[in-house]
Parts: C-alpha cells; sequence; structure tokens
C-alpha cells in the first residue's frame, strides 16, 4: 500500500510535469537525498541534532530518575511536589526557548537544556510510578534487612522498576528528537530541522521532503534499537512480570 | 461471651529459660481500629513458639511488632530487655508469600548473596558460605537458578536460606508453609526444626494449622479477636527429636489437638 502510493505520485508528477516549490517527485526526493548523503551535509547536520537529543536526553534522564525515585519513594516528598510538578509539567518544552535563547544564546546548550526539560517529564512521572508500584514486600525485605536508602534504591528499587523506567526511557526518546528538530526549525541554526528550513527557504522541496522521510527513518532506527536492547537486557524480568 | 477458660492480661511466661522478647501491655490502634489489646507474652530464649488464632486476631501483627515494622500504640516491645525500635538484622522473617518476597531478578545465590551484602560480609566469603546455607536447605543444585525455575516449596526453602545468611537469633515465621502442599509442608516442618535446633533461635512461628502448631512448637499461645489478645498459652510436653508419623500418634498430641480444636471453636464462635 505504502509503495503503491508512492508510485502513483511518481506517476501523477511526471504526467502533470509539474513545477512546485511545495511537492516533489519521490524520484527527484530520493536523488536530493542520496546527494545530500554523498556530499555529508546531511550527516553533519544528523550528528548536531542527535548530539543535541541525546545530550538532552541524557540530562532529563538523570533529573528526571532521581527525582522520580525520590518521589516514588517519600510520599510526603510526593504530596509536597504534587502542584509544582502539575503546574510545571504542562508548559510546552518549546515555549521556554525565549528563555532559553537569553540565558544561553543560540547553539548546543540551549537546544540540549530544553530537550531535557522536555524528556524529564516523562521519566519523573512513570519513574514515580514505577517506583511507588514496587511490591511492598520486597520493600519490607529491604527494610529487615537492614539495607540503607543507597543499598536500597540500588539493590532493590532500580532493578524492580528498571523495566518500566525502560518503557520510560523510550517514550522520552522519541520526544528528544521531536524537541530537537522542533527547537532547530524554530530558532536554532543547527541540525536537521534547521536545514530542512533552508531547503524551504531555498525553493528545494526535494532536499526539504527527503530530509523528512531521513528524520522518520532515524526516529524508527532509534525506536527500534531500544525495542531490540528492552528485549535483550529485560527478557528474564518480562517474563517474570508476564509470568505472574 | 465464649466456654473457653479466658484469662486476659495473665502473664505468660516462658519455663525456664531467660527472657528474650516481651510484650509488656502492649497495644496497637491502627487506622483508628483496635487490633492488639494488653498482650502480655515473656518469650525465652532459644523457645519455638507457636501462635494460632481465628483469621483477624493480630498473629501477623504481634510478629511485626516483633519485627519492629510496627510500634505499639501503648506499652512495650522489648529484646533483650530494650525496646525494639527498628528492624534488626538478627531477627529475621520468612514470609508466607515467598513469591513476593525474593527478587526475581537475582539467582538462588544472588537471593542469598542480598542478606550477606545486608549485613557486610566481605564478596570473597559469599561463596562458601552460599553454599553452606543453599546445602543446608537442599538447594545446592539450583544456585544458578532463577526463583520463577523453582517450585513452591524450594521458593520457600530458598527464603529460609536468605533468612539464615543473617544469622538470626530469632526467626519469625508467618504461616511460612500456608501455600505448600501436605507432603512439601511436612519436610520443611522436619527441615525447620532440624536447623533451630542446630541454631539454638528462638521462633515467633504464626500458624493457621493446629497440629502443625503443636508439632513444632514448645508452646502454642492461642489468641481471641476484636480486638486481638493473648487467651491462652499451652505448653506442649512432647520430646524432641519430633517424628512425623510417631509424634503425631502419642496420647499428648491428641489431647492437644482436642483442646486447640476447641479453643479454636469456641474463639470463633
Amino acid at each position: 500500500m505504502p509503495l503503491a502510493l508512492v508510485v502513483v505520485a511518481e506517476i501523477a508528477a511526471r504526467s502533470s510535469e509539474m513545477t512546485s516549490d511545495t511537492l516533489a517527485a519521490p524520484t527527484d526526493i530520493v536523488l536530493a537525498g542520496i546527494r545530500a548523503l554523498g556530499n555529508g551535509t546531511i550527516l553533519a547536520a544528523t550528528g548536531q541534532t542527535l548530539a543535541t537529543a541525546l545530550g538532552g536526553l541524557g540530562l532529563g534522564l538523570g533529573i528526571g530518575l532521581v527525582f522520580g525515585i525520590l518521589l516514588g519513594i517519600f510520599p510526603i516528598a510526593d504530596k509536597l511536589m504534587e502542584f509544582s510538578v502539575e503546574a510545571f509539567r504542562p508548559i510546552p518544552s518549546v515555549a521556554l526557548l525565549p528563555i532559553a535563547m537569553l540565558v544561553f544564546g543560540f547553539g548546543y546548550r540551549m537546544e540540549i537544556s530544553i530537550v531535557a526539560f522536555g524528556t524529564m517529564w516523562p521519566i519523573l512521572i512513570l519513574t514515580r510510578a514505577a517506583v511507588a508500584g514496587i511490591e511492598p514486600r520486597l520493600l519490607e525485605v529491604s527494610r529487615v534487612l537492614g539495607l540503607g536508602l543507597l543499598a536500597r534504591v540500588f539493590k532493590i528499587v532500580l532493578p524492580a522498576a528498571l523495566p518500566r523506567i525502560f518503557v520510560a526511557f523510550r517514550l522520552a526518546a522519541g520526544v528528544a528528537l521531536i524537541v530537537a528538530v522542533t527547537v532547530e526549525i524554530a530558532a536554532n541554526p543547527l541540525g536537521l530541522g534547521y536545514a530542512i528550513m533552508s531547503a524551504q527557504q531555498s525553493l528545494d522541496p526535494a532536499l526539504m521532503f527527503a530530509l523528512l522521510v531521513w528524520i522518520g527513518l532515524i526516529g524508527w532506527v532509534l525506536n527500534w534499537g531500544l525495542v531490540w536492547a528492552q528485549g535483550r537486557l529485560f527478557g528474564r524480568a518480562a517474563v517474570v512480570e508476564a509470568a505472574q | 461471651m465464649t466456654a473457653v477458660d479466658i484469662r486476659p492480661r495473665a502473664p505468660v511466661s516462658a519455663p525456664s529459660t531467660t527472657p528474650l522478647i516481651a510484650f509488656d501491655r502492649v497495644d496497637l490502634t491502627l487506622g483508628g481500629r483496635k487490633i492488639l489489646e494488653g498482650i502480655d507474652l515473656t518469650i525465652g530464649q532459644g523457645e519455638f513458639v507457636c501462635v494460632v488464632g481465628p483469621s483477624g486476631c493480630g498473629k501477623t501483627t504481634m510478629l511485626r511488632l516483633i519485627a519492629g515494622l510496627f510500634q505499639p500504640s501503648a506499652g512495650r516491645v522489648t529484646y533483650q530487655g530494650k525496646p525494639i525500635a527498628k528492624p534488626r538484622q538478627d531477627i529475621a522473617i520468612v514470609f508466607q508469600d515467598y513469591g513476593k518476597a525474593l527478587l526475581p531478578w537475582r539467582t538462588v545465590s544472588g537471593n542469598v548473596a542480598l542478606a550477606l551484602e545486608a549485613i557486610g560480609i566481605p564478596k570473597a566469603q559469599h561463596g562458601d558460605r552460599i553454599g553452606g546455607l543453599l546445602a543446608k536447605v537442599g538447594l545446592a543444585k539450583h544456585a544458578d537458578k532463577y526463583p520463577n525455575q523453582l517450585s513452591g516449596g524450594m521458593q520457600q526453602r530458598l527464603q529460609i536460606a536468605r533468612c539464615l545468611a543473617q544469622e538470626p537469633a530469632v526467626l519469625l515465621m508467618d504461616e511460612p508453609f500456608g501455600a505448600l502442599d501436605a507432603m512439601t509442608r511436612q519436610g520443611l516442618q522436619d527441615e525447620v526444626l532440624d536447623i533451630v535446633g542446630q541454631s539454638g533461635a528462638t521462633v515467633f512461628f504464626v500458624t493457621h494449622d493446629l497440629e502443625e502448631a503443636i508439632y513444632l512448637g514448645d508452646r502454642v499461645i492461642g489468641l481471641l479477636p476484636n480486638p486481638g489478645r493473648v487467651a491462652e498459652s499451652f505448653p506442649v510436653g512432647l520430646v524432641r527429636p519430633r517424628d512425623q508419623l510417631a509424634t503425631r500418634e502419642e496420647p499428648e498430641f491428641l489431647r492437644l489437638r482436642r483442646v486447640l480444636f476447641d479453643f479454636i471453636k469456641a474463639a470463633e464462635a
């Protein structure tokens, strides 16, 4: 079906001898993509986008994990922080763009900070839920054994919650790519988002669509890799959870 | 009221041993409900105390007080004369739901290692210790399996091994064999008697099974519900070592079985 659509688009474009600033024939898109890959521009842009997306994701993961675990372990902290979390969470990450720009100027740091903000919330919320949902008996076992807070977190809480935390990480990885490209399209002269804007402004729809397809591919590969890692890392835990 | 000869608040003292654990006029109220009232009970060093009573009489709650997981609302629970403020590493609990109490992501040895890590045994000594403990509970061949690859009885053995790794002075057992089949249960009863006989640990054993209570205990405590209180103490005059067939046929066993059965029936009425 998708193939058929591509063929139809190709035939339509060829038969109408289209000259358009907004559309392009699939073969032109592929050719533009190959050209951009060949001269290295697309790879450089990909490197920039991935660097910021992953950097922001790492930062968001760290902050989200620490707070998610603390709020999950200490219900009192959760109650106290509930209002703040619910007040800040709905802010669209891109809305922070003007502030981030004032603080950091253009470039990597600004984009990473926004990606970190965007990815922190799904990780925090899902980690908190995963930690709060740990079998209470396991926490009792750790109390009876006299494990300290750190030992409890690393020996009991993290391993027990890890399969669910990984799902949060997958979700956040998708968010990271979206936010990074959005920031680039909106303002930051970096990466794939900026390349799309340049292609659009230089009336090169074939390159624009080639970049779009490329971003889709990256997202797909990223998710596929994470799903694969999930199966490898948590095969046993997943089996155990399914059995219970 | 019940027809049983109830002697509430009658201090029940252990025969001829030094007291180790003592409940002193203990009340416990949880969420506005009185769970335990006026509990007075002394458990001697090395004593095997079984606790029976109808559901909701606070058996498990008493166990959790000794474990330091609950604090009494009134009165004191003491260990060697000092109040139990928080869980102690020399008091171990065997939970009934072994499936939830084991770490599914750790192997059999890994689960035992958790207790060794908790009490700070150097890593170099883990191998020997784990080997010895697993041999003691008959799991030596299964060291590298995961809990979900073991039968219920084996999982419970593993939990016992983990508790023994703490080298506990007190073993708290909360209906540990309630979910196992009769044959497995009898096997484990004898293993627990063996282990306790060797280590000299004091045991507080909660059970629904009256025959199990008589078979294992030096003394059986009968609780009454709403709120939970100590009604009676039944000393068990059966010689050790005990035997699944011979002990259960002795007149004293049969007499106690009758007395406890009547007690529970009256308590539930």
